[in-house]
């Protein structure tokens, strides 16, 4: 019922959110069938110039919020987020080498940079995961936080190191990634995103149940008959391949994955099976949201979308944690 | 100890921490009877909360098996094993903010496929947990918002509604005043005569040990110096070997049980 009502919003916000901009569109034009296409302005508009933008900020919206569930339950930490084991660090280091080193070739339609960024995420967090597992048969967890706070210390290091090194043009076009964009000009890229973002949420479909008992802690989980270990590796591998497929597509906009969980719970409660998909709507919404103030505040000039969700959501996240200690 | 008909049997069991580590637990061998009350004793480091963990499954020993029902542990599949053997830990912490019920419904989670809804049975099952440890009325409540002792009375809920056969308590009543002592204590031993529910329960507690134990192991360095029903095994001997403390231990007249007062500590 309450999953319902986000996924009403999110199907408003993705068919609603491509007429805003600065040349009106109507709805009605762009979905009629009475004016061929290569003359249907409103439809070109609608479907090439914003649809792509907006389904790009669903899905990062989606995954973000989806990996920020995951890692908090995982981690029984309610302030992590998608980037406390380095994923952020690890993708802009990515994309950071991939403009410097000019690297233009693309890759099934898909430009090289989105593709260097997610090796970059899944690259630390692969990382992360090893140091994590090295001395033990299981996963710690407080291991895996301290490794990921050390890793994304070191990968930061290294993309100042390569900034340092770059021409002017470079070092403007990847801070102009850092802040986030979903200006993702084409269909390819979404595509390219939905195969991994597919198989995450597909892992996280399977695990609400074990994600409720294992945010008790892994030994009460494991006496309640979860396979804490396996049950681990699903969560982290599903988490790790939907952020490093969002930070991918649309940079690394963080906040949503901290935030948006925290809201969602205050509406729906903790049960894992509500809180994963009504996170994943509410977060799709959010970010299209964001966007579409990112792109008519101060139009005709398009802010990065990372801009607006950190002046909403810090104050949001504050509020929450203010909200938590008393 | 055993009786004739032990639930769960430890057999020769060991376990180090580390491939090179030292013997935390070393060749024990116990067997708790279907329907008792096993008391588990022994000072700090003694390994009674490693032993806990092998007889509930949650560390597989290094040498020795665990049985239940005759069964070896290790053979069980998680799920499986979570049917049988029910764990209640020192603390429970929940990250989120769960509703009592949905605390008591995790239990149920053996009995549930992965995409499985709880159904009318489940709910029904968590219902009666939480009627039996005297909790109903806290159902729609914040469990991180409850008392020590209701935390504890609906995690021991929780056990119940995961319908085992034994019930493990990690020092149950450790972090309770003396009020939810006696509260945690009637539970269990309600529990015990009503539903019949066999209990290991570790414990520092002399005193809750002999007024709740049907039989009692002590455990000193990893390996087992004395086991046997309470009123033999708790002895001034006993409790000085585990110990090294001399103790003094007299009926109550008023409490009517063994009271077990400490004198002093001999080096």
């Amino acid at each position: 019922m309450v999953v319902s009502g986000f996924g009403a919003a999110t199907i408003l916000a993705v068919t609603l959110a491509p007429l805003v901009g600065s040349t009106h569109v109507s709805l009605s034009r762009a979905l009629g069938r009475g004016i061929p296409f290569a003359d249907n302005v409103d439809a070109q508009i609608f479907f090439i110039a914003r649809l792509p933008r907006v389904l790009a900020a669903a899905l990062v919206g989606a995954g973000l919020s989806l990996s920020g569930v995951v890692f908090q339950a995982l981690l029984r930490n309610p302030l992590a987020s998608p980037d406390t084991l380095g994923v952020a660090a690890g993708a802009t280091l990515g994309a950071m080498l991939a403009i410097t080193l000019h690297l233009d070739v693309h890759v099934f339609g898909i430009s090289v940079l989105p593709l260097s960024s997610f090796a970059g995420a899944l690259g630390s967090l692969a990382i992360v995961y090893v140091l994590a597992i090295a001395r033990r048969r299981g996963t710690s967890t407080t291991v895996l936080l301290l490794a990921g706070v050390a890793i994304a210390a070191l990968l930061s290091a290294v993309s100042r190191f390569v900034q340092y090194l770059a021409d002017f043009t470079d070092t403007f076009r990847t801070i102009q990634w850092v802040m986030g964009s979903l200006d993702v000009a084409s269909y390819a890229p979404i595509l390219g995103a939905l195969v991994p973002m597919g198989l995450g949420f597909a892992g996280c479909a399977a695990l609400p149940r074990a994600l409720d008992l294992l945010s008790m802690g892994a030994e009460a989980a494991e006496a309640r008959g979860v396979d804490v270990v396996r049950a681990e590796r699903v969560a982290l591998l599903s988490a790790s391949l939907t952020t490093g497929a969002a930070v991918a597509l649309g940079g690394p906009v963080l906040l949503v994955g901290i935030i948006v969980p925290h809201l969602v719970r205050l509406l729906v409660g903790a049960d894992h099976r509500l809180v994963l998909p009504a996170s994943a709507l509410f977060g799709a919404s959010f970010l299209i949201g964001c966007d579409l103030l990112a792109r008519t505040l101060l139009a005709p000039v398009e802010l990065p979308v990372g801009i607006i969700t950190s002046i909403i959501g810090a104050p949001v996240f504050l509020w929450l944690l203010f909200r938590r200690l008393t | 100890m055993s009786g004739r008909d032990p639930l769960l049997a430890a057999r020769d069991v060991g376990y180090a921490y580390g491939r090179r580590g030292p013997l935390v637990v070393d060749g024990v061998s116990l067997e708790v009877g279907r329907g008792s009350i096993v008391g588990l004793l022994g000072p700090n480091g003694s390994g009674k909360t490693t032993l806990l963990r092998l007889l509930a499954g949650t560390l597989s020993p290094t040498a020795g098996a665990v049985f239940v029902n005759d069964v070896p542990v290790a053979s069980l599949s998680r799920r499986d094993l979570a049917r049988r053997i029910a764990v209640v830990p020192q603390e429970t912490h929940a990250t989120f903010d769960f509703t009592v019920l949905e605390i008591v419904l995790m239990g149920r989670y053996p009995h549930l496929g992965a995409f499985e809804l709880e159904g009318p049975s489940d709910i029904a099952i968590a219902r009666e947990a939480l009627a039996a440890t005297g909790t109903a009325g806290l159902e729609d409540r914040q469990f991180n918002r409850l008392s020590g002792g209701e935390k504890q009375r609906v995690v021991i809920a929780s056990a119940l509604a995961q319908g085992a056969d034994a019930l493990l308590l990690d020092e149950p009543t450790a972090s309770l005043d003396l009020a939810y002592q006696l509260e945690v204590v009637a539970l269990l031993q309600r529990l015990n005569r009503e539903r019949g529910t066999t209990m290991v329960v570790s414990s520092h507690d002399l005193n809750l040990v002999s007024a709740l134990c049907t039989d009692l192991v002590m455990v000193r360095s990893g390996c087992v110096i004395a086991h046997g029903a309470t009123r033999d095994a708790l002895t001034a001997p006993n409790i000085r070997a585990l110990y090294s403390v001399d103790v003094q231990i007299a009926r109550h007249p008023a409490a009517d049980r063994v009271l077990v007062v400490p004198i002093a500590r001999v080096d």
